[in-house]
């Protein structure tokens, strides 16, 4: 019984739990439920990502209306790898955000925290596993309304103009995004994806459609914060509390890079967007500037979370630059790079947390002579920064080798290049927070007894991505069997769709 | 002389980098005892040496030994072989982990260092980095080993956790890892895309590759890439790692981290490249003379040095510029050569750094113009110094004679008189540095003293370092007479022989 509907899962169960987390009434058993809702969210997408890896794809009516009329759940290996890391993110952040929330949120919105938590999440894998490019859209605004309420829940007012900031760019984001579907609809009368794809390859070259892609494009653009458009998550990032921060950086914009391979690879064809409409030099000049400047900007931060934000800009142009490689291992790099870089951020956050949750702000001088006071955290914090770095043994390094890889294969030397000198720009801002917490005493006036350890709640799950960050380092097999799977899987179908609809035509 | 022949062969490779991990855990759980923590480490470096001489001697029985790890990335594993390269190198590293561990006991203990645990295990983990460098079966995992090893001596670096540790921790780090990820790491994966294998290969995997652009682009990456080579302008990390206490200065950035550089040049030479297809490339010219200019710029950048270990510093930047320009000689006996050298200047530099550190925990004095008639008061340390310094210029019946000859010859063999030119002007330059300083010890006074020397006046470092100094110079003049196990292990090598075809009579 529940087999049958193991795809719609991992969106209903949290969808029931939101309303039932807020009327509970009390924050630790909304906690409790929460983790125990996204836990077997996480079960579900484990057991659909073995199925899709055994067995292909898996489609979903929803309330038994057949596609392309009816809403269809389509899972296959490369959202089932996607999804698996968001609801076990998700999981590890609820479990570390009891004491983090009971510090950083004022008590009377903690319900608040975990229904909208519940939302985003289940706004999150409807994203991933929907094959209704509306329903995406709607899916989407799920997620993202409840993301701005996330970010505006910290007690620092400064929050609030970060989440109107969002608010308003997130929206022009979805807005385009709708007027991109809806040109679709517009001609080709369906909202299916796979419908889609047949039918968008039906026409030779139409305006309607190739103005579509460019909205969509722009929208997807700001929602994963690709360069220029990125402007508003160093400021959400920064004031959001520590919890909802080390959720959004290792799961929302992931989801948005999976919604423009979708876009690309399922609808429009890679054919055509990147051979037709020369999307790919766009793409790779954005990201190659993203990983620059963001890097750089990084490096100038006073506030550690806005460098890990920045950080995460150009970690994107990364994800984007596999991607515009147009190769089965330029788009597998970026979606190992997906799985990766949530890995490092969640685990970096959770530290930058556990700094707030002792010392109160994190700004780097806070940093001073905590890797005395607070050796686990930062023991972790420097183990997932090498990773961010690309050092071996961690999943960073798995990352560039797959990326630069598949650059060297397209014989783009230059591309090869800049990756590595961009990844040079990690070692400074991550050897300055280092620096802070290894080779300077506590500031004046602090009382030693004060900044120790966390509790164990907080370090226990940051310490499982920190060891998931080597142990993917290491063994490397799960996660390139999922990527490389969903890569062909993508690219294949995207490429073989041209030839079916050569038959077609009249 | 086998004390593990009850072990698979091939395990005993896991051992040699498993041992000292396990050694610096245990010394770990010892912190409270120095004595036992001590003991701890002497143990381990000791059964260390006994694995390493076991895997030696099965080298020389033709026994293969291999063990494959974990696969990193889909066709490349994580895989370690024994080749006699490499066991030429475990050899050295080895050996004088144990002398360097005496040595530590008495200046940690003289100098009073903070935080000795973490410095002895730190050391432990380093050393362990450098069994699997030695060991490596690919490229790959000599690159992932090469990282730890440079980050494994970090904290040894800043261990004084002063301004200067911090600002020389911050250089060292920023080229070590800069060069390696922008260069090394780019260069590994050219050569991946290029030739399909990682693997060590006797007579190169790039031979099949005919595009010129592309080999002289993978040799000037690999050469700056593995910055442990210090070849100039990337040799600025050397003299700031000084900063970190003696023993560290002594074994990892005379022996262990540079040798791991030129080590790493020479496998990529030799197995990567191969020595007849490195004649190929067309850059190799060019960076045989970036490595001569080295050569000599830096041993006159040592001439104006007065701070005795930065002088030791920019001498071995110099030094390690022979053993790439050996490589890069692409002749067998050039390359015999520069192995060799990879042994005698070990031995000859380590003892110069301890004499060093003594000179620091006994008197005080950092600076060469300061040592003038410390021969008074430290004569066993100043004649270890001459020796050392002896051996470096290259001087018989010391071992560095060996190496240079080969060197050499090597040169003459591939008709490159300017590399001759430049081993001959260098070698005086090594006089001019190194000489004048234990000569000024005995013979330079600075007050009047016209009492006869008498045993009573000496006040030498603590016995320990002493020990481990007289051991490393008494090996200074053993491996002039008795150098024949390494000369074998060479021959061993693929490619390399220290018979000249052409030259022989």
């Amino acid at each position: 019984m529940l087999e049958q509907h193991l795809a719609a899962l991992p969106i209903l169960l949290p969808l029931i739990a939101a309303p039932i987390v807020l009327l509970v009434g009390r924050s630790s058993l909304a906690w409790m439920v929460a983790t125990l809702v996204s836990g077997f969210a996480t079960i579900a997408a484990w057991q659909l990502l073995i199925t899709c890896l055994a067995s292909g794809s898996l489609s979903y009516a929803v309330g038994g209306w057949m596609a392309p009329w009816g809403i269809e759940l389509r899972i296959d290996a490369a959202n089932a790898f996607v999804l698996l890391a968001v609801t076990a993110i998700s999981t590890l952040v609820l479990i570390y955000s009891k004491d983090s929330v009971a510090k950083e949120i004022e008590s009377d919105k903690h319900l608040l925290f975990y229904t909208a938590h519940m939302l985003c999440l289940a706004g999150l894998s409807g994203i991933l596993v929907t094959g209704d490019a509306f329903n995406l859209f709607v899916f989407l605004e799920i997620s993202s309304l409840a993301t701005y309420t996330l970010v505006s829940l910290a007690s620092d007012r400064r929050c609030l103009t970060a989440a109107f900031r969002y608010l308003v760019m997130g929206t022009i984001g979805a807005t385009f995004i709708l007027i991109g579907v809806g040109m679709l609809y517009m001609k080709t009368g369906t909202l299916n994806m796979l419908d889609l794809s047949v039918r968008i390859n039906l026409y030779e070259s139409s305006r309607t459609i190739n103005t579509g892609l460019a909205f969509v494009m722009v929208g997807v653009g700001i929602k994963l914060a690709l360069f220029p458009l990125h402007m508003w998550l160093p400021p959400a990032y920064t004031h959001a509390p520590s919890a909802v921060t080390a959720f959004l950086a290792s799961t929302a914009t992931k989801v948005a890079v999976y919604v423009m391979i979708r876009f690309i690879f399922t609808i429009f064809g890679a054919d055509h967007v990147f051979n037709d409409m020369g999307m790919d030099l766009i793409l790779m000049v954005l990201a190659v500037v993203a990983i620059f400047k963001c890097s750089y900007m990084a490096t100038v931060q006073n506030n550690v979370k806005t460098v890990l934000a920045f950080s995460s800009v150009a970690q994107i142009g990364y994800m984007v630059l596999g991607i515009a490689l147009v190769s089965a291992a330029g788009l597998m790099a970026g979606l190992i790079h997906i799985f990766n870089h949530a890995l490092m951020k969640g685990a970096l956050f959770m530290a930058v947390g556990a700094v707030f949750y002792r010392v109160g702000s994190v700004n780097l001088q806070d940093f001073r002579g905590l890797g005395k006071h607070m050796p686990w955290t930062m023991a972790g914090f420097t183990l997932a920064g090498l990773s961010i770095i690309g050092v071996p043994l961690t999943v960073g390094f798995i990352s560039k080798w797959y990326l630069v890889s598949a650059a060297l294969d397209q014989g783009n030397w230059l591309v090869a290049v800049l990756v590595l000198l961009g990844s040079l720009l990690a070692v400074v801002y991550i050897g300055r927070i280092l620096e802070a917490a290894y080779f300077q005493k506590l500031p004046e006036g602090t009382d030693p007894e004060q900044v120790k350890e966390v509790p164990y709640l907080m370090l226990v799950p940051m310490w499982i991505l920190v060891i998931a960050n080597l142990y993917f380092g290491i063994d490397t097999s799960l996660t390139t069997d999922a990527a490389s799977a969903a890569a062909q899987w993508l690219f294949e179908n995207s490429q073989t769709s041209v030839p079916q609809v050569m038959e077609m035509k009249p | 002389m086998n004390l593990w022949g009850f072990v698979e062969p091939s395990q005993l490779i896991l051992l040699a980098i498993i041992v000292p991990l396990i050694g610096g855990c245990a010394l770990l759980a010892a912190r409270k005892s120095p004595n036992l923590r001590e003991a701890v480490t002497i143990t381990t470096s000791i059964i260390l040496f006994t694995i390493v001489l076991a895997i030696t001697s099965n080298a020389f029985n033709g026994v293969q030994m291999q063990v494959t790890w974990v696969e990193l990335v889909p066709g490349i594993a994580l895989a370690f072989e024994v080749e006699p390269l490499g066991v030429l190198f475990a050899l050295v590293a080895s050996f004088l982990w144990i002398i360097t561990s005496i040595y530590a006991i008495g200046y940690m203990r003289g100098h009073h260092e903070k935080n000795q645990t973490r410095f002895f295990f730190c050391f432990a983990l380093a050393i362990s980095s450098v069994m699997a460098i030695c060991f490596s079966r690919n490229l790959l995992t000599l690159f992932v080993f090469y990282e730890v090893l440079t980050l494994s001596t970090y904290p040894l670096v800043t261990h004084a956790g002063t301004y200067e540790a911090k600002k020389g921790g911050r250089i060292y780090l920023g080229i070590l890892l800069s060069t390696s990820i922008a260069f090394l790491l780019l260069a590994v994966l050219g050569t991946w895309s290029v030739a399909g294998i990682l693997e060590f290969t006797p007579g190169g995997i790039l031979n099949e590759v005919n595009n010129p652009l592309v080999l002289g682009v993978l040799l000037v990456l690999f050469c700056y890439g593995i910055g442990k080579a210090a070849i100039m302008p990337f040799h600025r990390w050397l003299p700031a790692a000084m900063v970190a206490p003696t023993p560290v200065s002594a074994l990892l950035h005379a022996v262990a981290v540079v040798k791991a550089g030129v080590f790493s040049i020479l496998k990529v030479a030799i197995y990567i490249f191969g020595i007849d297809g490195l004649k190929e490339v067309p850059t190799a010219d060019l960076m045989l003379y970036i490595a001569a200019a080295t050569i000599l710029l830096s041993s006159c950048i040592a001439m104006t040095k007065d701070n005795l270990k930065a002088r030791l510093a920019y001498s071995t930047v110099s030094q390690l510029s022979y053993i790439v320009l050996g490589a890069l000689l692409a002749s067998s006996v050039a390359t015999a050569g520069a192995t060799l050298h990879i042994v005698t200047h070990a031995v000859g530099k380590i003892t110069l750094f301890f004499c060093a550190g003594a000179i620091m925990v006994a008197a005080h004095k950092k600076n060469i113009s300061e040592m003038a008639g410390l021969g008074r008061t430290m004569p066993i340390t100043m004649i270890a110094f001459a020796i050392g310094s002896l051996s470096i210029i290259g001087l018989p019946p010391f071992a560095g004679t060996w190496s240079k000859w080969f060197l050499f010859v090597g040169a003459l063999e591939a008709d490159k008189l300017i590399v001759l030119a430049v081993l001959t002007i260098s070698s005086l330059l090594n006089i001019a540095y190194l000489l004048p300083i234990p000569i000024k010890a005995f013979f330079n006074s600075p007050e009047k003293n016209e009492q006869p020397w008498s045993w009573s006046q000496t006040k030498e470092a603590p016995l320990p370092s002493l020990i481990a100094i007289v051991i490393t110079s008494i090996g200074c003049l053993v491996l002039f007479f008795y150098n024949q196990p390494f000369i074998e292990l060479i021959n061993l090598i693929p490619g390399v022989s220290t018979n000249t075809q052409e030259l022989a009579p």
